[in-house]
């Protein structure tokens, strides 16, 4: 008897919800599209979740509230909080992908260990991931990737603007040798993953790589700048994320290593980061994806159709921080996919399969990107079965002690070095799994 | 009533000897294993196999595994999530270096490289106790997170620390269904639970619990202490490694050290504890209430149409748990298990209670 009690009380409670998920799904308009949001409002991360997932709620928001939906198809979204942890990242997947007419459009983890984890259930569900900035490096090659989109730039793209910008300032790649470069990182899939690319940068150049893991969720880190502080390292990286970054700041300041010579990956350079260090954070750099703080004509669209309506999801004067014009960025690339699809497939709700056609085929030229209200915060991005990632480009921003301001010109990624690592990457993933890499050139 | 067993006689050692003597229990059990093995499967929701069943049948067996060790043999551990994932990384290593190797001999012989680490983190309780025991296996939680984040062999070199596991094929039967892994779950479970069963009730039993009651009255009837202790560290390692290997291999699909942190070592301890210590069906109630709680909670809002921010529904559940935490541990120190017990002791007098 004993074994199965607790059967008794989920096969109960498993009833409810089901009686309860099917009455819900009934309510279900025809003429929708599902967008689910993994988003993270409360826990250790949460003072970087937030503004993303308001930028991203605003958006669509605004989609609905000015355009009526994409091509009239209503827009209905739902967030589930992860608290950035991958079971918890999982089971909201689970929870929303057969939600909305034709199940879940697209689903933007926001977490690199939830994308490798839904990496193995996308494909399976036929529900493409668009791991805007993060997620695995070697997912450009569609080939093998079918599902994943590390639109906009990975984190080796990361890694090797960072490093072709570092030459840049010491006047050639050539002059790094002998040079010392440390990073800093959050000691998880994510903190790890530019790793390789550094490597095979410093055996090019010749400089000296000292990698310094900070343990989840980082506010200890005296170890970590002690060894800064012995070995001076000419710069350091930082890939933290959430109180990572301010406390690498802070610690920065106590161990008296030039603010000007650390540069963070694109989470770690938002107003979160700088604002608790104060003062101590004026002269710190970090990559920007694409974008960097301010309002743009897509802002003022936003203010007027959804706040001024009082539908905003967040405060009035976060619109346009750096993290929620990433958020509001991600949600214009889920909706220009879905807008993609519908070109093929019809004015209608899209299914993940064909989202995945639409993301695929992307194509968004500067004209289009004017029409957009994103002018000046995105590069022309072209999407292919071949390069899943779009565009390279990224610039160096500072933080002044006040706001964000360009230290550099627009940088690619360089592909003679990138590609070839995402080829052999990605051909060791497609071994490991048994995937027959699809012919890029039929697709 | 429900319980009286008036009537039933037995009539051999063996018949009293039963794991359920009573009938009503027996036929409760059928009950119950006909509704996990034939009507759950025939109703389930993927969402319900994925994110509810399958996780807790595999945290029960997590439970039970570390409920041997805490609960029967009174060696209080923090160490499960490193066992837990010391069997993860050895069922991946060992299916990625052995090809061919049958996905459930992997899980088994994952069990056994975790019994010999969790004896080798058992030795330090054959000189300490208690308190300053879960202190030594904290030491092996984090030399374990250590080892399996640095140390690129047990990962194939993968350069983010992140893995991924093969796909589990058995005797040409892949398990690539929810169904199909909640099965393979679920019989895992009940085999499990007999064997824990049958071994807690046995003279192994015995002598753990002889020596969680008191060390030196038991050695002075002759239990071994050293025999004692480390085959109780072995079996519920056993236990925990192959939780760890289905955890990640069935569940997961891909993970991370941070999946097997000190957090999951915690967690394991509260459904021990809440559940019911030295109970089978306890493990089993306790990792219901933290594994399903939580989810439950955070989806009730929504269900009756309540309106509530993202942020608000995660910190109200937060808040909940945390006080029914505390509030059964105030109703029932025993645990849920014994709450069972005294249903029922009731049902046994019903209606004539006194």
């Amino acid at each position: 008897m004993e074994k199965f009690f607790s059967l008794k009380i989920l096969v109960l409670g498993a009833a409810a919800a089901g009686a309860l998920l099917a009455a819900a799904q009934t309510f279900a308009q025809a003429n929708e599209q599902f967008v689910p949001a993994l988003v993270y409002r409360s826990g250790p991360y949460a003072p970087n979740g937030v503004p993303w997932a308001n930028g991203y709620s605003d958006y669509l928001t605004l989609v609905n509230e000015r355009d009526g939906g994409i091509n009239g198809v209503k827009i209905v979204f739902e967030e589930c909080e992860t608290g950035y942890s991958t079971d918890r990242g999982v089971e909201c997947y689970e929870r929303l992908k057969g939600k909305g007419p034709t199940g879940a459009a697209v689903f933007s983890p926001l977490s690199t260990g939830i994308t490798y984890a839904l990496t193995e259930k996308a494909p399976v569900d036929k529900i493409p991931l668009i791991t805007m900035g993060y997620g695995r490096s070697e997912s450009v090659d569609g080939s093998v990737f079918a599902w994943n989109f590390p639109l906009l730039g990975t984190y080796w793209t990361a890694a090797d603007v960072i490093i072709q910008y570092i030459g840049q300032i010491n006047g050639g790649l050539d002059k790094l040798k002998g040079k010392k470069i440390a990073l800093v990182y959050h000691d998880s899939p994510y903190g790890k993953e530019p790793i390789p690319l550094l490597n095979e940068r410093a055996k090019r150049h010749g400089f000296e790589l000292l990698t310094i893991p900070v343990t989840h969720p980082g506010v200890e880190q005296k170890a970590a700048w002690l060894q800064v502080r012995q070995n001076r390292p000419d710069y350091v990286l930082l890939w933290g994320w959430g109180v990572m970054n301010s406390t690498a700041i802070k610690e920065a300041v106590a161990v008296n290593y030039p603010r000007d010579h650390m540069i963070g990956v694109w989470w770690a350079g938002a107003e979160p980061d700088v604002l608790p260090a104060g003062e101590d954070a004026k002269g710190y750099n970090s990559i920007a994806l694409q974008h960097s703080a301010g309002q743009i004509a897509v802002h003022a669209d936003i203010l007027k159709n959804v706040y001024d309506k009082g539908k905003g999801a967040g405060k009035r004067e976060e619109v346009g921080h750096v993290l929620y014009n990433r958020g509001m960025l991600n949600a214009m690339l889920v909706v220009e996919s879905i807008r993609t699809a519908q070109g093929k497939y019809g004015r209608k709700p899209m299914t993940g399969e064909q989202v995945r056609w639409g993301i695929e085929n992307l194509n968004l030229d500067q004209n289009r990107i004017k029409q957009l209200g994103f002018a000046g915060m995105l590069q022309p991005l072209k999407v292919s079965c071949n390069d899943h990632e779009g565009v390279r480009h990224a610039r160096i921003h500072q933080w002044d002690g006040a706001k964000w301001k360009f230290v550099s010109d627009w940088i690619e990624g360089d592909n003679t070095v990138l590609r070839p690592m995402v080829d052999e990457a990605a051909k060791k993933y497609a071994k490991e799994k048994n995937i027959t890499p699809r012919d890029c050139t039929k697709a | 009533m429900f319980y009286r067993e008036a009537g039933q006689f037995k009539t051999s050692y063996g018949a009293d000897q039963a794991v359920f003597p009573i009938l009503q229990d027996r036929v409760f059990i059928a009950l119950w294993l006909a509704i996990g093995f034939i009507l759950v499967p025939l109703v389930s929701t993927e969402y319900l196999f994925r994110a509810i069943f399958i996780p807790f049948l595999i945290m029960s067996l997590a439970a039970l595994g570390l409920n041997l060790l805490v609960g029967y043999c009174g060696q209080l551990s923090l160490g499960t999530g490193g066992f837990m994932a010391v069997g993860a990384y050895a069922a991946y290593n060992l299916s990625v270096r052995i090809p061919g190797l049958n996905p459930l001999v992997a899980f088994l012989l994952a069990g056994g490289v975790t019994t010999v680490v969790g004896i080798v983190f058992g030795i330090p309780s054959l000189r300490i106790r208690g308190y300053y025991l879960a202190v030594a296996t904290l030491a092996a939680q984090f030399f374990l997170d250590w080892v399996f984040s640095r140390v690129a062999w047990f990962t194939n070199n993968s350069p983010s620390g992140s893995i991924t596991a093969p796909p589990i094929t058995l005797f040409s039967l892949t398990f690539e269904t929810p169904v199909k892994k909640y099965l393979l779950c679920l019989a895992i479970l009940v085999l499990f639970a007999v064997v824990a069963k049958n071994i807690v009730r046995g003279r192994i039993g015995r002598v753990w619990m002889a020596t969680r009651d008191m060390d030196v009255a038991a050695e002075i009837i002759g239990i071994r202490p050293m025999y004692a202790k480390l085959s109780a560290f072995a079996v519920s390692s056993f236990f925990i490694g192959v939780a760890g290997a289905l955890w990640a291999s069935v569940h997961l699909g891909s993970w991370e050290p941070l999946a097997f942190d000190i957090n999951r070592s915690f967690s394991i301890l509260f459904m021990v504890i809440i559940g019911g210590l030295s109970s089978i069906l306890g493990s089993l109630l306790g990792a219901a209430f933290i594994t399903l709680l939580p989810l439950l909670l955070n989806q009730l809002p929504q269900w009756f149409g309540i309106a509530i921010s993202t942020a608000m529904i995660s910190h109200l559940e937060s808040m909940i748990f945390g006080a029914l935490i505390v509030f059964f541990l105030i109703v029932e120190p025993l645990g849920l298990a014994r709450l069972w017990h005294i249903g029922k002791e009731k049902l046994r007098l019903w209606p004539f209670p006194y």
